[in-house]
Formats: structure tokens, sequence, C-alpha cells
């Protein structure tokens, strides 16, 4: 029996509420299908089954939130899994080499489901919980390896009591958030982790896209209006393609580097109530140009509408943030954790270019990496500008 | 100012110079002995002047032999004087061991309380003069294993001073601990100092967010860290357990019990030291006054290096123990 978990959508989700079942009991689901909508600060959310088999019970009522990791439905597999012994091809079909990486992702989550049950308080901690009816599970140690301290209790008992203070004191009253506080509280809660944990390296090069640019007007002239390139497209192309020879870039930080099989780049998306969503664009480096236009602009109105899939919004594997013309030259991103990279492109800017003795104009970029400095080091992050800087040089081949 | 206590600033030496000068005015029946003591002024010059002032009958050289000498002090002192044996270091002391361990230490018992021995053993110790190993250990926790003996270690100028008096009152025998790497020190101390208490431990320094144990050159090493550590707003209490054998344990659960974090400062290697007594005591009485696992900062368990630097890396220094305090405050 496979159990169907509350996903978590970002490094900064907690709970979801469950708004409607897209399945019923009884119903065949197959990787990919949407299996329910949840409402979280970001929207609401198309939730994806990465499962086969039969739903065999729902365990959650619409309308309930619950937080990330709540098992929300039971999905037999077992007939499913049956079909699959019988094709030993699909095992020997993975690359080996690719197999490692997929293993070391799912690690930590199997670990932290077993040590859940052991709490570590310090004696005085327990002593003062026992004494004050404080429930140990339900707080966060600050002491070494977690452990909850004597302060960690005395700020639990005294949250409890102004708890208690405003329940006596004030009618209960429902918290309304309009849609645009319910995304700035996400920012920043992801934003203020990041600066808070990571510690951030930037660099920044100047990228000639006169050729690019060129190019591309060249490519346009054959292309219907709705088809038409965007400039953006080959800079994700470009950023895709330089990923393949870092590595360490597409990855997350989570008790060491953990490197990421697909490059799944996050796209920022501005709001028009104020705030960012981050819609990931699957698989980049095997998306041709006309590919990822088609992507964007799939993708860029549904998050305007707060109407992403759950895998949209979990799965980049890291971040592109692009300002647009008219804007300011240079962005110096925020890393969302827990991804270890943040590329930035300024706008696209007329300025002289010195080229084999003679004077011109160019087109230029400046492009910014922030890098996780516990992940890589300023020559990696350097060295991923100037394979980006060679791809944006030779459009044709993106 | 006439009958406020008057302070006067003086050597580690000088303290110890008068305290036993002091123990030869006071009582006919005291007498030193020890190798070099008499006419060399003594290995480390604490005794330099006494042979003048007192002759030979009560500042005695002895030969070379630690079992010999030490082993003559003690049958003294059960035929009713009062002798103070000096052993250049606590290493040489080892000769004497059988002496000290099966004689001095058991006699009371062993003649069913009819045999008292109040022998004063005094011992130059400690690390940091680029001695060597052979000369440079930290056998405090040997002797605080044996009952039957005193141990008692000088942290402090004070104590330099007034310990020996006290000792010398004791029935049972005594080891006291010197630091040569201390006498040159120079603190001020009150002018009245005569005798302190030889069976408590000391709060020299009081404090809420951790007990800081030590004692010997960790004293005033951890003082110091102490007042840094106050800079950025921990304050830590600091203990001198002056006695290591009997240890007064209420002092430090005492502590414990206000500040309930511990660490344990001391030169001599960590495994079965005094550290580890302090620690397993606190564990069994004042378990849940713990808010953190006990801490402890020893000597590196290597035969104490020569050169001067590996010395000092090779016992806990002052920013050792600042450090291993913020770590275990804040974690950091």
């Amino acid at each position: 029996m496979i159990e169907f978990l509350m996903p978590s959508l970002g490094a900064d989700m907690e709970d979801g509420t469950l708004i409607e079942w897209k399945k019923k009991q009884g119903d065949t689901v197959k990787r990919g299908d949407i299996i329910a909508e949840v409402e979280t600060q970001k929207g609401l959310i198309e939730i994806e089954v990465f499962d086969e088999g039969i739903i065999d019970q729902l365990l959650i009522k619409e309308g309930t939130k619950v937080p990330v990791g709540t098992v929300m439905a039971l999905i037999n597999s077992s007939e499913v899994e049956l079909e699959s012994k019988e094709d030993p091809k699909i095992t020997l079909d993975v690359p080996i080499a690719l197999q490692p990486i997929e293993e070391k992702i799912l690690e930590p989550i199997k670990i932290e489901k077993t040590v859940e049950t052991i709490i570590k308080a310090s004696p005085l901690a327990k002593r003062i919980a026992e004494d004050n009816k404080i429930d140990l599970s339900k707080i966060k140690g600050t002491g070494s390896d977690g452990a909850i301290t004597k302060e960690d209790v005395d700020n639990a008992i005294e949250e409890r009591e102004k708890i208690e203070i405003e329940n006596t004191q004030t009618l209960p009253q429902e918290k309304i958030t309009k849609p645009g506080e319910a995304i700035r509280t996400a920012v920043a809660a992801a934003m203020s982790k990041s600066n808070r944990e990571i510690p951030h390296y930037y660099l920044e090069k100047k990228i000639n896209l006169t050729n690019a640019l060129a190019w591309l007007q060249v490519a346009n002239e054959h292309r219907v209006i709705k088809k038409r390139l965007l400039p953006v497209v080959l800079l994700i192309k470009a950023t895709a393609k330089s990923l393949l020879e870092f590595p360490d870039l597409n990855a997350i930080w989570d008790n060491g580097l953990q490197l990421k099989k697909n490059i799944n780049i996050g796209f920022v998306v501005s709001l028009r109530t104020g705030g960012i969503i981050v819609p990931a664009i699957h698989q980049v480096d095997k998306k041709n140009v006309d590919e990822i236009m088609d992507s964007l602009s799939d993708i860029i109105p549904r998050a305007r509408a707060m109407r992403l899939r759950s895998s949209e919004l979990s799965d980049s594997t890291i971040t592109l943030t692009n300002i647009g013309d008219g804007g300011a030259d240079s962005v110096f991103g925020v890393i969302y954790p827990p991804q270890v990279a943040i590329i930035a492109f300024g706008s696209v800017l007329e300025q002289p270019l010195a080229e084999n003795g003679m004077i011109g104009i160019g087109s230029f970029v400046n492009v910014t990496l922030a890098g996780d400095h516990r992940a890589t080091d300023g020559l990696t992050g350097s060295r991923f500008l100037v394979t980006l800087n060679k791809h944006l040089q030779n459009p044709e081949l993106l | 100012m006439e009958n406020s206590v008057r302070k006067i600033k003086i050597t580690y030496r000088e303290a110890l110079k008068q305290g036993l000068r002091e123990a030869l005015q006071n009582d006919d029946l005291v007498f030193l002995m020890g190798e070099d003591v008499g006419r060399y002024g003594g290995a480390f010059a604490v005794s330099k002047g006494l042979l003048e002032e007192f002759g030979k009958e009560r500042i005695m050289d002895v030969p070379l032999s630690e079992a010999g000498f030490v082993g003559a002090g003690i049958g003294a002192a059960m035929a009713g004087m009062k002798p103070i044996i000096e052993v250049m270091t606590v290493n040489f002391s080892l000769l004497a061991m059988d002496q000290i361990v099966n004689n001095a230490a058991t006699l009371q018992h062993m003649s069913g309380g009819q045999l008292h021995n109040p022998v004063v053993i005094r011992m130059g110790c400690g690390i940091g003069r680029q001695l060597g190993a052979q000369h440079s250990h930290s056998w405090e926790p040997f002797y605080a294993h044996i009952p039957g003996l005193i141990v008692l270690s000088i942290g402090t100028h004070e104590d330099a001073r007034g310990m020996l008096q006290l000792a010398l009152q004791s029935p049972d025998p005594v080891i006291l601990f010197e630091y040569t790497s201390m006498l040159n020190l120079e603190k001020e101390i009150q002018t009245n100092v005569k005798a302190v208490a030889i069976n408590k431990a000391k709060v020299l320094r009081e404090g809420t967010a951790i007990t800081i144990i030590t004692y010997g050159t960790g004293v005033y090493k951890c003082l110091e860290a102490a007042t840094e550590l106050a800079t950025v707003g921990i304050e830590a209490e600091v203990i001198d357990l002056r006695t290591l054998r009997p240890l007064d344990e209420k002092t430090f659960l005492d502590s414990v019990a206000k500040t309930h974090r511990v660490l344990v400062v001391e030169d001599a290697w960590r495994s079965v030291s005094i550290s580890s007594e302090i620690s397993a005591r606190i564990m069994e009485k004042a378990f849940y006054d713990l808010d953190a696992p006990v801490q402890r900062l020893c000597g590196i368990e290597v035969p104490i290096p020569y050169s001067a630097h590996l010395e000092e890396a090779a016992i806990p220094q002052r920013n050792d123990i600042v450090n291993t305090v913020k770590k275990m405050i804040r974690h950091d």
C-alpha cells in the first residue's frame, strides 16, 4: 500500500487545505494524474500522483487543513507492481550511473520518518515540561543536535500563556488574508530562510547579445505571431545547456550537496497583486527553443492566475530571474532554498563595443549568479558564466 | 584607611614562602625536608633564606631518594613531629608512591584509629615551563583516587599564602600541589590572609549562564575567560575546587542547580581524571538540573611536549574555554 502524503511545494510551505478530491475510492490512477486540489499560500494547486494503483481510501475530508507530510490517501499498488515485475526491461533501461543520484535524494526523507519518534530534550527541559504539561513533541529544539532546552520549554509555556490570555480577553477572530498578503508571507519566509542559512557569493558578467538578438530576429520572421520567440527563451535554453556542464549548480543543499538529474528551471513570475511565484519549466535541456516558448506561454498566465500544478511548484532545481527591458541594469538574486544557485538577467542595453580594433554598438545584458558557498565556489560559478556566454554567442546551436 | 584591610602585590612564590615561614614560626614541631631546600634555597627558590632563619635542624636537605625521605617524613609524623616534605616535582613523587599510598594513607585505618599521620607533602607540579614530558605531568588524579589522603590544589595566591596552616592542623596526610608555572605571577591579596579553609571549594565569580569548574592553573585562565565572556553577555560562574579529595560536591551541585550547564577545565588528561569524577557526580546527583551535557576541556592525551607552542596546545587555554562556552550556550 502506498501512502499519498500532503506534498511540500517549497521550503516555505507548512500546511495546505484540501479543497477537492479529483479521484474517488476505487479509481485507478497513474503517474501524473491530478488527484486533488489543495489551497496553499501560493493559491489553488492541482496535486499530481507519482504512483500507479487503485485508490484504496481517501483519509482526509475536503475542506480540512493538514500539515505537510500528512497521509491523505492510500493507494493500492499491488496489482500494478506485479505487472512491472514481469517486465525486467524497466529496471535495465535506467542508466546505472544515474541511480545513486536519485537514491541520494530520497535518503533524508526516509531517515526523518524513523527518527521522528525520539524526542531529544535535556533532563531539565523534560522536568519542566512535565511539571507544566507541555507536549515536547510540539517543540522545536534549539540546543546542540536540535535538543530541546529549558529555554525552548520556557518559550512554549510563555506562548501558551499568551494564547490563553488572548482567548480570554478577545473574541476569536478569523484572520482574513488577501491573496497578495499570503504570497507576501510565503516569499518572506523563504527569503528570510535563504538569507539566514545560505552563505551567498555573487558574480557578474556582461554578455554580448548582439548575435543572439540578430539570430532571433531572423528566426521570428518565419514564425506566426503566436509562435514568435522572446529573447528570454534563448537565455533559458543557454542556461540549461551550460548547467549540463556544471551539475553542481543544478542541485539542492540538504545535509550536503545533492545533485539533481533533471534540469528544471524555476522561472520567476511577478504577480500583479504583489509578490512572486516560481513555476518550474521541466527538463529544459531536452526541449528545443519552440518547446520552451510553448511552456512559457502556458505557464506564465497560469502562474498569474494561481493555477499551477504541484510538480511545477516543487520541482525546480535552479531559479532564473529576468528583470525585463527598461528595468534595472543588474539583478542580484536571493537563492530559493534548498536550491544552490540563482541566475539573474538585467535589462538589455545598447553599449559601445570595442572589437578587432573597431568601435561599434552592441546589445549587452548583465548576468549575475548568486551561489551557495557551501555547495560551490566562485570559480565554478565563474566558469559557468563563461560557458553561458559561449552558448549565447552561438544562438543557432541552442 | 586604618580600619580597612590593606592589599599587597605578591608573587605566588613569595606567598608560598610567607606561608612556610609562618608555619615554622608558629610551631617548633614543624620542619621542612626535601632535596635542595636548604643551602640551594629550593629548586624553585621557595625556601630561599629559610635555612639562615631557622637552622639546619628545621630546614633539612635530604639525599636524592624520594622513597627514603618521604618515608622518613611519614615516620617523623607518626612519632609526633609536624614534617613538611617537599618533593621537587610531582613526577618524582611516583617513586615515593609506595610510602604515600601504602603507609601514610592506610595507617589510621589499619591501626584502628590509634595512629595518626599528620604529614604534609608539598609537590611542585604543572605544565608550561618547557621541562619536557618527565617533568610536566598532572598527576593530581592519581592522588585524588586514594582514600585516607587529603589532596589540595593551590590555584590562587590567597591559597598559596594560607592553605599550609590548615594543612598542618589536619590529623591525616595532606598532599599539596603547587604550580611552578605560576611562581613568578603577581597578584594582589589581602595582608591579613592567614589560614584559609581547606575543606571547601570556592565560587570565585558568580554567574548564571554556566558553571566552570576548575583547579590549579585552570583557575586564573577560567576567570579571564569569564571576564571575556561577560563582554558578550555570558555570565559564567567560576568554581575553584581547591580540595580534590574529599571533593566538596555541595558547592558545585548548588551551582549546577542555578546555571544548568557545566564545563570542567583541567590540565590533566581527560580519561579517568578529576573532571571524570565531577562529571559523574553531576550525573548522579544533579541530572535533572542539566540543560545540556556536561562538557570537559582537559589536556590532550599525549606526553606533554617540550616545545613551547606544542606545550601550550596540549592544555586548555583561555580561548579554548571561551569558545567552548560560546558553543555550549549559543551553539555557534
